[in-house]
């Protein structure tokens, strides 16, 4: 830390200098650090995309607003916070874009703007300070999420401009190197621009399909996160719980969605069990997971919002039901007292709907445990073809095998579930089902109690 | 302002971009040959509310539009180590399928997306043209 003596304690914009440490408060630098963080934390998305919207120039945008966070991460620590942080951080953005803008201008250099869509407004420029900035969020989402954008660019886009997070993060949480993933964001932007994905307001019929889309762009990536993948790391709940944020960005502008209230309910009902989900670099299933690890403040948010969804269609309704689903879980204080009944026809409707084969084997799932093991494995005929590379199908077989006593049938599908599997983590964990299976499996193996 | 003057300058020169859209395969829908000739006058329908759709769309104009020979008609030319040879066509088998194409005045490729609906239900294929450097 700088000495700071021969300096006046308090600025004339009526700061405090950087290093002054009055009794029981954080340092000067903590307390700016902190104020960045969370800034940044909070309105990085509100900020970009009102330059974004103000300028029609993504690149120059997203530059100039890093360019005001790099001045911020020096200035504030030593010439005190700004009364206005997130003012401070709009102008001086607004100015590196104004300075690049000038140089092309002089340069003769005409990049492309953003197209809009026909009858859009430019938001107006933010006037007093205090002022709420303007909610160009939405737009800059849909702009991340146009189905014209390969599906794997579109919601790494909407972490970087939404959300801010730094490229190399992204590029950890989606198991690519920095290049791979900054190139993939260059192309990414370059499409919008080139291709003119028009930023704007869709009409009421094109939106709610928009929005269908964004909202499996976001839960394709949290999913992502809580999926086994090749490799030695189990979860990804970092890319979780960015999604998380991302769904509850959305949910900030686009309050009336049903399909938008339905994922947020069900992501954060499901991200509530991260903690609980591994332990010692196992997974641990649902049924052995210690629900004190449970963030309780989370399930309470997220059963209050699952509490507020109203019959739907189409993905709306697909959402709603995995909501409700993931509600009654989050609800139950023991694996034994789960509303499994519930659980398995909000199965069935889901099925119905979808037709989906992930779907049925879940049904299986909840039906073997609302109603048998011989009920559950009956469901899974026919999934084989289906989901001929998919692991879970002759797991699930094995473990309702198991509790059925049929330990030949267990063994053969552990073993078959094993090649198939492609996380080490799992594979061991279905190993260690092997290895009971196979030591119990005496000439009278009993059944489990 | 001097700025914001020249960003309103620019917006009115790119009110509007160049689309090619490629009517690149039939889809699912059988090859024209085949149709019936009300099937096809149907088509032809399409293509007729189309025009009158891009024609009601401010900001919209069809710069040319035309159906296009079949693959079997296509003639390929690949220059290899300054070697230029001809073949019969197409380039690629994707190509066999190619109907026409319309060159579109458009403000933005979803109003694009959106018109395109009203066309026969061919596979399509946008790509804005390059502005001259």
């Amino acid at each position: 830390m700088t000495s700071t003596s021969g300096r006046s304690s308090t600025l004339r914009d009526g700061t405090v200098p950087a290093g002054t440490v009055p009794d029981g408060t954080v340092p000067r630098e903590v307390a700016a650090a902190r104020t960045i963080e969370a800034v940044y934390r909070a309105e990085w998305g509100r900020l970009l995309a009102l330059l974004v919207a103000r300028t029609r120039r993504l690149d120059l945008a997203e530059d100039g607003l890093g360019e005001a966070v790099a001045r911020a991460t020096e200035r504030w620590p030593r010439d005190g916070v700004p009364a206005n942080p997130v003012g401070w951080l709009y102008t001086t953005a607004h100015r590196q874009v104004v300075g690049r803008l000038r140089a092309e201008a002089i340069a003769g250099r005409k990049a492309p703007l953003l197209a809009v869509r026909p009858g859009w407004v430019r938001p107006a420029e933010p006037g007093e300070p205090g002022e709420r900035l303007a909610d160009e969020r939405l737009h800059v989402i849909l702009l991340c999420c146009h189905p014209a954008l390969p599906r794997e660019s579109r919601s790494a886009l909407a972490l970087r401009l939404v959300l801010g997070t730094p490229t190399e993060q992204i590029a950890r949480l989606f198991l690519v190197s920095p290049a791979t993933m900054a190139a993939r964001l260059t192309r990414a932007k370059r499409k919008i621009v080139g291709a003119g994905i028009p930023l704007g307001h869709p009409a009421e019929d094109e939106l709610r399909a928009r929005l269908d889309e964004v909202c499996r762009t976001i839960y394709l990536a949290f999913t992502a996160g809580y999926t086994p993948g090749a490799g030695p790391d189990l979860l990804r709940v970092d890319l979780a719980g960015e999604a998380v944020r991302l769904a509850a960005a959305l949910s900030d502008v686009a309050p009336d969605a049903g399909q938008v209230r339905a994922l947020l309910a069900l992501l954060v009902l499901q991200h509530a069990r991260r903690d609980a989900r591994q332990r010692d670099g196992c997974l641990v299933t649902l049924a052995e997971q210690d629900r004190s690890r449970w963030h309780h403040e989370e399930i309470e948010a997220g059963l209050a919002l699952a509490a507020g969804l109203r019959p739907a269609e189409g993905y709306a309704e697909e959402l709603r039901l995995q909501a409700r689903i993931a509600a009654e879980h989050a609800r139950a204080p023991t694996a034994a007292a789960t509303g499994w009944t519930s659980i398995a026809d909000r199965y069935a409707e889901l099925e119905s709907l979808t037709g989906s084969a992930i779907v049925r084997l879940n049904r299986a799932v909840a039906v073997s445990e609302s109603g048998g093991p011989a009920a559950g494995l009956a469901l899974l005929d026919g999934l084989d073809e289906v989901l001929a590379d998919n692991h879970r199908v002759p797991a699930v077989r094995a473990e309702l095998a198991r509790r059925l006593g049929d330990t030949g049938l267990a063994r053969a599908s552990y073993r078959r579930a094993i090649d198939l599997c492609a996380n080490d983590v799992e594979r061991a964990h279905l190993r260690a089902r092997l290895a009971e299976v196979e030591s119990a499996d005496g000439p009278a193996s009993p059944p489990d109690p | 302002m001097l700025v914001s003057a020249a960003v309103a300058d620019r917006d009115q020169r790119s009110l509007t971009v160049k689309y090619f859209v490629l009517l690149a395969g039939q889809g699912e829908l059988p090859p024209w040959d085949q149709l019936t000739p009300e099937e096809q006058e149907a088509g032809m329908a399409r293509h007729a509310a189309f025009d009158e759709a891009c024609a009601a769309r401010p900001g919209v104009e069809i710069v040319s539009a035309e159906a296009l020979g079949d693959g079997t008609m296509a003639t390929t030319l690949r220059t290899r180590g300054g070697e230029m040879t001809i073949t019969d066509g197409p380039f690629a088998e994707a190509a066999e399928q190619i109907g026409g194409y319309y060159l579109l005045d458009a403000p933005d490729l979803d109003t694009v997306i959106e018109l395109c609906r009203v066309l026969p239900a061919y596979d399509i294929d946008i790509r804005p043209v390059l502005d001259a450097p």
